[in-house]
């Protein structure tokens, strides 16, 4: 079966860059699924999982912040942030959710309750992609 | 002159400042290379993100404040210095630099604002009674995304929500391990993006939803990406500045030590000579 090259690449640098069947993540605007040959494409991505398959395979990485490009040939994931399954701290965020939740209740300025809310998704996005750490 | 004893404690002490400053030395040498590392891993991502953006900012169907240059009634400046000192003229040379603009620029205080980044920068500007708009301090040596991330973009909040209409970024920019420079870069608006249009009618992109959506979404992260650029660009500065600065307080130190030790030296002789004198002198004297 045929493959894309795919790169994730953070401000803090590469983190992982290798050839996948298909590529499926969480658009703005809904989910998407990369087969090789798709037409160039941008779009920005929700604080989500992407999900890399390759030999019945699926590898998982955690991005926030990020945004899609696709060529034909290549899928490049740009993103703020973003870890490998294996590579997230569950116990650093874990505590970032609690930290999250508990100033979502303390109930502050509008800012801090958006900026919380965030907080709080990207916690639990990590943790469940952790979840899927082999 | 002084005494022997006296000369070698001012031996014994310029020696002991020397290893300090021969082991800050080895220490900022060592962050120096962390620091161009880092900067080397960001380059993948922000060429990649350069890209992108002239790409879609080509399209004349988007457009973005962004983008836009309005009229300047206020302008905020980011400034970037380091939290410790001990690094020649590394803090002092943007200091100044922004100092000057400021005066040439602006007749009141009203027309611009200070971002500070580091402690040197912000008491500067606090001690001299300037505006600061925001503040941080205490970013590590090698600093990640995260820790820029808050005030880059409240930063670029502060154009989006008009209280700033330029934002204009100072920095001391690596050349290499002994010259940093003085840079200052525009960085919003964002003007020179269409510069580089060659690749651009090679592949269109679909835009999924649309190009004026991912404008609005990948501008501020674009922003973003480029002060954290600078913040990298301008610790591997730092620990280069610090490294030279302390080579050279080592070689002053080794200097004062060889002077030190020759004025010992002579002192010693002299005291010899001035004894043997003195005995033969006492000799003679029993002899006659």
């Amino acid at each position: 079966m045929s493959t894309v090259t795919t790169s994730i690449v953070t401000p803090d640098g590469p983190v992982l860059e290798e050839d996948y069947e298909m590529v499926s993540c969480t658009a703005e605007n809904g989910e998407l699924g990369i087969l090789p040959g798709h037409i160039p494409l941008v779009a920005p991505l929700k604080v989500s999982s992407v999900r890399l398959q390759i030999q019945g395979r699926t590898d998982y990485v955690s991005v926030s912040g990020g945004f899609l490009e696709v060529r034909p040939d290549r899928v490049t994931i740009l993103a703020q942030s973003a870890e490998r399954a294996s590579d997230i701290d569950v116990d650093r965020a874990e505590q970032a959710k609690q930290r999250a939740e508990k100033r979502l209740q303390d109930k502050q300025a509008n800012l801090d309750q958006i900026r919380a809310e965030q907080a709080l998704n990207r916690a639990i996005n990590r943790l469940d992609v952790a979840s899927h750490a082999r | 002159m002084a005494s022997l004893r006296d000369i070698q404690s001012k031996i014994n002490s310029t020696k002991k400042t020397k290893q300090i400053t021969k082991a800050m030395q080895m220490v900022s040498a060592s962050k120096l290379s962390r620091a161009e590392q880092n900067a080397k891993a960001f380059v993948p991502y922000s060429e990649k993100m350069q890209e992108v953006v002239s790409q879609i900012a080509a399209s004349d169907d988007a457009t973005h404040p962004m983008l836009q240059t309005r009229a300047v009634k206020k302008t905020g400046y980011l400034v970037i210095t380091a939290d410790r000192g001990l690094a020649g003229g590394y803090n002092n040379n943007v200091i100044r630099e922004v100092y000057r603009t400021i005066q040439h620029q602006h007749a009141s205080a009203d027309e611009y604002t200070v971002i500070a980044a580091g402690r040197f920068g912000r008491d500067f500007f606090k001690k001299n009674n300037m505006p600061i708009a925001k503040e941080i301090i205490g970013l590590p040596d090698q600093p990640d995304f995260a820790d820029i991330k808050q005030i880059a973009s409240e930063a670029v909040e502060m154009f989006l929500e008009g209280e700033i209409d330029e934002l204009v970024m100072f920095y001391n920019h690596y050349n290499n391990a002994i010259s940093q420079e003085v840079t200052s870069q525009k960085l919003l608006p964002l003007t020179d993006l269409s510069a580089d249009t060659g690749r651009a009618v090679q592949s269109m992109y679909e835009f999924e939803p649309n190009a004026e959506e991912i404008l609005k979404i990948l501008l501020p992260q674009y922003a973003e990406s480029l002060i954290y650029g600078a913040l990298l660009d301008a610790k591997a500065s730092e620990h280069a500045a610090r490294m030279t600065a302390m080579r050279n307080a080592t070689d002053n130190a080794n200097e004062r030590i060889d002077d030190l030790t020759l004025t010992y030296n002579r002192a010693r002789q002299a005291a010899i000579t001035q004894e043997i004198s003195e005995i033969v002198s006492g000799a003679a004297a029993q002899q006659s």
